[in-house]
């Protein structure tokens, strides 16, 4: 009888072509995902004067510098966009320009399109692209020196992480989301929590997780320190993918749901490392500080360094420091000076929806921004309704990027102003210089636009379905 | 790239956990081409924001740091304006994952020390500099005259040491990647993308 293996184990014997003696293993990456981001990595195939191996394997996107409102573009990221698509042509590669139906955030698009499946290998020069692991797929963000490398060779040399399940028992309470999962363990663990490691979610929670719920956990795998999250392919994973432009087809298809039920964790596998937790144990989170692991329940209250535990005192203090608040502060009710609602963490389709239930019929008290995650989802939230539920609640509805999350595009944050914002990094500096950002679900970014404050949803949510 | 063995320069303290490659390189600066050199971007902000900075005053090889340094984005500009900056070591109790792949990719030391020894190295350092010699083969530095032992990826020494290029050494396995493609092509035809 052969061993019981993780998913992860599967996935990496099924990409490995092979291993050496210092166990470093050449992986074959079965698709590469490049942005404006990727020029690097194509300055240096074309400074050895190489051509990408596997064009067909290759899609190009333009997402990090996409400017989401109309007006003049800064020649700056003009340029930026402009040579994406000339590697793209180059290079032969397909390319999702800025103005094209199917463009969008990578990690929003890949799924989408159907490039995403279980048991696929995927790649991209972004930390974010542990999110397509929400299919059981091995995907990790790489730089610029192993996208070159994956260009001219379409591998990866990398060492197996140690396997890590966190658990999620039990059943999310209403007005909780899986990114009140992700912050809730990050908090717990540590932003280096799962350094070292690949996560698997599992758990009667993380079953009951849509596609796009199961996304925003593995997304947010990288802010606990893992490279790569994953869950394991069920039925509500083929019926996401069934029918989806680049999914497999007919004989193709059957076959694919074959392997893929194969997939999932033998029941006796051994993880290196478990954690188990209830996810009826979670509230609302927000975070305070300058990291995610900086996270709390919104009916906390700002913490106090001279509390912290020990090593972490002058960070809580310098944390504070520069979001300008004052230890044992109730967070709800930290006036925000503004919202954003988007990027490849929460702006999916479920996710506008979840911000639009709490907002309708409902005026906003701070400005906003919403862009959607890619211009697929910007239409159907069109024709749903929810576009208009945004805008006559006073925020902005705006094209696809990634837009406020990182500030590359020009929507950023003015230095001082808070923000309560559904993206994923709340670093000092990430949504523009001096800028203060609070994470937490869409649903808590909408209440904290209507109350003007960050706010628990759950009240505002009472009598809506 | 060209490797290294050892080194010898001036070591700093950053006596923060969590310097995550936003503030090691914040991203407005992203889009420059790397001919023009990154040295200026390093912690730009950070610095601008404290003239005092002790990377204001101190042209550092070596860097101490407490933990997760490096995490966050990808983004290997922020290695380039460490390595541009001048940095070729630093130690730290962890490392973002994704940001050691891309230091050692560079001539970049990410070298692990234990978390009381960090905080030793970063009150011996202070607001001030001190001599540092770092020793790849044998695993060990001095910092401000304190003998460290550090771990390192066996790997990744070797890597640093001889700065190779693993587009040339995949090379050599070309065969095996040919065969590897047809093989998968024949057991999983649906993982080409549809048309």
């Amino acid at each position: 009888m052969t061993e019981p293996r993780t998913l992860l184990d599967k996935l990496w014997h099924n990409h490995t072509i092979l291993r050496r003696d210092d166990s470093t293993t050449l992986l074959w990456v079965d698709r590469h995902l490049v942005h404006e981001g990727s020029h690097h990595g194509f300055a240096r195939l074309d400074a050895r004067g190489q051509k990408v191996a596997e064009p067909d394997l290759t899609f190009a996107v333009v997402d990090h510098y996409a400017p989401t409102r109309s007006g003049k573009m800064e020649p700056n990221i003009a340029r930026m966009i402009r040579t994406l698509g000339e590697n793209a042509c180059a290079h032969n590669i397909a390319l999702f320009d800025l103005h094209d139906a199917e463009q969008g955030i990578v990690h929003v698009i890949g799924p989408e399109l159907g490039l995403t499946l279980p048991g696929l290998q995927i790649n991209c020069g972004d930390s974010h692209t542990s999110t397509h692991g929400a299919f059981g797929a091995l995907a990790f963000g790489v730089g610029a020196t192993e996208v070159a490398h994956i260009l001219a060779t379409q591998t990866v040399w990398q060492k197996k992480p140690r396997a890590m399940r966190i658990t999620f028992d039990g059943t999310l309470g209403a007005g909780v989301t899986s990114k009140d999962m992700a912050l809730h363990w990050i908090a717990l663990l540590g932003a280096d929590g799962a350094h070292g490691h690949a996560i698997e979610y599992a758990g009667a929670a993380v079953r009951n997780l849509s596609m796009e719920g199961r996304m925003t956990l593995c997304n947010l795998s990288i802010e606990g320190g893992a490279r790569m999250g994953m869950v394991a392919p069920d039925q509500v994973t083929f019926d996401y993918l069934e029918g989806r432009k680049y999914a497999p087809k007919s004989d193709d298809w059957a076959r694919a749901i074959t392997d893929w039920t194969g997939l999932p964790s033998d029941e006796d596998a051994a993880f290196d490392r478990e954690e188990t937790l209830n996810a009826s144990d979670i509230a609302p989170v927000v975070t305070w500080g300058t990291s995610p692991e900086d996270a709390l329940p919104i009916t906390g209250t700002v913490p106090d360094p001279t509390k912290a535990p020990s090593g972490k005192g002058e960070t809580w203090r310098a944390a504070l420091d520069y979001m300008a608040l004052k230890p044992g502060t109730p967070l709800d009710g930290i006036a925000v000076d503004q919202v954003f609602i988007g990027s490849c963490t929460n702006g999916r389709i479920e996710d506008l929806r979840l911000a639009a239930q709490v907002l309708k019929g409902r005026k906003t008290r701070v400005p906003g921004l919403v862009s959607p995650g890619s211009a697929q989802i910007k239409r159907q939230a069109e024709e749903e309704g929810l576009a208009r539920i945004f805008t006559e609640a006073g925020l902005e509805w705006a094209d696809s990027g990634c837009s406020m999350c990182v500030g590359m595009n020009g929507d950023r944050v003015e230095a001082g102003k808070r923000c309560a914002s559904s993206t994923n990094r709340n670093f000092k500096g990430r949504q523009g210089r001096g800028a203060r950002t609070h994470l937490m679900s869409p649903s808590m970014v909408a209440a904290a636009a209507i109350t003007g404050h960050l706010t628990d949803v759950r009240p505002l949510l009472e009598g809506r379905e | 790239m060209s490797g290294w063995t050892t080194l010898d320069g001036l070591a700093a303290g950053l006596p923060a956990a969590n310097i995550d490659t936003d503030q090691l390189i914040p991203a407005r600066f992203m889009s420059t081409p790397r001919a023009e050199g990154y040295g200026d971007f390093l912690l730009n902000d950070v610095r601008q924001d404290n003239p005092d900075h002790v990377l204001n005053n101190v042209a550092a090889k070596v860097l101490v740091a407490r933990r997760n340094f490096g995490s966050g984005s990808s983004r290997e500009a922020a290695v380039y304006a460490l390595v541009d900056f001048g940095v070729r070591a630093v130690f730290a109790p962890s490392f973002g994952d994704i940001f050691s792949a891309n230091a050692v990719n560079n001539g970049l030391l990410p070298a692990r020390l234990p978390e009381e020894l960090v905080e030793e190295l970063l009150n011996d350092l202070g607001e001030s500099s001190a001599e540092a010699h770092v020793d790849l083969a044998k695993g060990m530095a001095r910092i401000d005259g304190r003998d460290i032992q550090f771990d390192l990826d066996p790997v990744w020494r070797e890597k640093l040491m001889n700065g190779w290029d693993d587009i040339d050494l995949t090379a050599q396995h070309a065969d095996a990647i040919t065969k590897f493609r047809g093989e998968g092509m024949a057991r999983f035809g649906w993982a080409r993308p549809a048309k």
